[in-house]
């Protein structure tokens, strides 16, 4: 076992793990914070993207014990109370979900991008930035007018 | 899909990790990004006894120019070499090639020493080593010494490292900084390369002294293609390299390409590979 010291969405979190614990089925099975899903385990389709000092992670990638001492951000850290981030309320707007599996890990993606994005992307970059997260369901269009919409307030000096 | 059991181990510095190593030997694995390591073992793929983590180990990732070359800590991560000034100026191949190496959450976290351990024959990293004339310093607790591509690589996820020894650092010549070309094919962006193409030259007395021309996809490792090489400094044309590189090979065709769809992918990707070289020598030329 293992002991573990991660801030989690603001939130200062102890924890003894197995040393074989991934950090998503921390998250999920641990804390109980099923915002962040898990689809191939392997790093290929991205629902399990999370913050980790404020670089994206595949959380299937990473062991728990080795968010040991960092800062971690799931889609859970996203809204502030009722109010959605801007990034959240562009999927909104644009309807860039169908059934949600993948958002939140787009969400995190994008919420990354944003903070270091100085014009908006064209759409063709945006499509090469999202490269790394699967969607079964939309098609993309909407997912990219979305992330569209979001990079261009970002650039803009929005959140 | 969840790893198997084993020994969890964070030392906290360079001497603790090779004391582990020393200690366990064969049954240890080295986790450093483990973009590579943990699917692995996610897949069940690796059962080590014990897993030793560098996250806590100080002063790997360190970027260190010195006059000839440029010294690439083994932690230094992906997303560090697309980002880093020095490395824009000294390695300009090493950060395009960065780019492409899967996407940016894998970037985040993978790292150069973790990717030339790991030897994939169609990683970015072993390939831009050959190209830039590079070597890989290994350490272990009864000594260091430093190995060069052609020794390193051996065979598809194997290297000459011993199983006590630490890659802590991995270096490239930067003589190439203004006559190189690189140029991969992936199916989809982020996959790994089909095939990849690393140019480099230097000038030498009245035109090209030294012509480096790796590539990979084509093997089980990494290689260099002396006879493409000997066309690029007799002939400078691309087309004639290209076509010398294409014939010296005779990929194993696999799902992700036969052998003839290989061959041509050899071609086109040495073909833009060494324009690049040249046009960039050109553009550096007082009179060009
Ligand atoms: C979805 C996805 C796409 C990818 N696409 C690409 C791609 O296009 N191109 C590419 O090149 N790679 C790709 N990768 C792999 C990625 O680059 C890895 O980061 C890299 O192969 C391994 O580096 P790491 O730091 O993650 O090492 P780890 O996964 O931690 O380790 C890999 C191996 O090296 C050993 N090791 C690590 N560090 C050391 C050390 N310092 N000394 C001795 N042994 C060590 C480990 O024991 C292990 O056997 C991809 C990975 C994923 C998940
Ligand atoms: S579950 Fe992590 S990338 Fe698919
Ligand atoms: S909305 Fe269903 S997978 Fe993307």
């Amino acid at each position: 076992m293992v002991e573990i010291a991660v801030e989690v969405n603001g939130r200062a979190e102890t924890a003894e793990v197995d040393g074989r614990m991934l950090l998503s089925d921390f998250l999920r099975g641990v804390l109980g914070l099923t915002g962040t899903h898990v689809g191939c385990e392997h790093g290929y389709c991205g629902s399990c993207t999370v913050l980790v000092d404020g670089a994206s992670a595949r959380s299937c990638l990473m062991l728990a014990a080795q968010a040991n001492g960092s800062s971690v951000r799931t889609v859970e850290g996203l809204a502030d109370g009722e109010e959605l981030s801007s990034i959240q309320q562009a999927f909104k707007d644009c309807h860039g979900l169908q059934c949600g599996f993948c958002t939140p890990g787009l969400l995190m993606t994008v919420t990354e991008i944003a903070a270091e994005v100085a014009s908006t992307p064209s759409r063709h970059q945006i499509r090469e930035q999202l490269a790394g997260n699967l969607c079964r369901c939309t098609g993309y269009h909407q997912i990219v007018d979305a992330v569209e919409q979001a990079l261009d307030q970002a650039a803009g000096g929005g959140r | 899909m969840k790893p198997p059991k084993f020994r969890y181990h964070a030392p906290s510095s360079q001497a603790e990790a090779l004391d582990l190593l020393n200690a366990y030997g064969d049954e240890a694995v080295v986790l450093s990004g483990g973009q590579s390591l943990i699917p692995m073992l996610n897949l069940r793929l690796a059962r080590p006894a014990e897993v030793i983590d560098l996250g806590s180990v100080g002063g790997m990732d360190l970027i260190v120019t010195e006059p000839d070359a440029v010294s690439v800590g083994a932690r230094v991560t992906h997303r560090q070499m697309e980002a880093d000034p020095d490395i824009a100026r000294h390695l300009p191949m090493a950060r395009d090639a960065a780019g492409f190496i899967g996407f940016r959450a894998i970037r985040n976290r993978g790292t150069v020493g973790g990717s030339v351990a790991h030897a994939d024959p169609s990683a970015e990293w072993p390939v831009v080593l050959l190209a830039l004339d590079g070597s890989v310093d290994l350490r272990s607790k009864s000594g260091a010494r430093c190995l060069g591509g052609d020794d390193f690589f051996q065979t598809v996820f194997t290297t000459g490292r011993q199983a006590d020894e630490l890659v802590v650092s991995v270096r490239f010549a930067s003589r190439f900084a203004d006559n190189w070309g690189f140029s991969e094919f992936q199916r989809r962006t982020g996959d790994f390369a089909v095939v990849v193409a690393a140019v480099a030259c230097a000038a030498g007395s009245g035109g090209i002294g030294e012509a480096r021309v790796a590539l990979a996809g084509v093997a089980d490792r990494p290689v260099r293609c002396p006879e493409a090489e000997e066309a690029l400094i007799a002939t400078e044309d691309p087309q004639a390299v290209a076509e010398v590189a294409r014939d010296a090979f005779d990929p194993v065709g696999d799902s992700h390409g036969s052998t003839a769809h290989r061959k041509q992918l050899v071609y086109a990707q040495v073909l833009r590979a060494a324009g690049e070289a040249l046009a960039r020598r050109d553009k550096g030329r007082p009179d060009g």
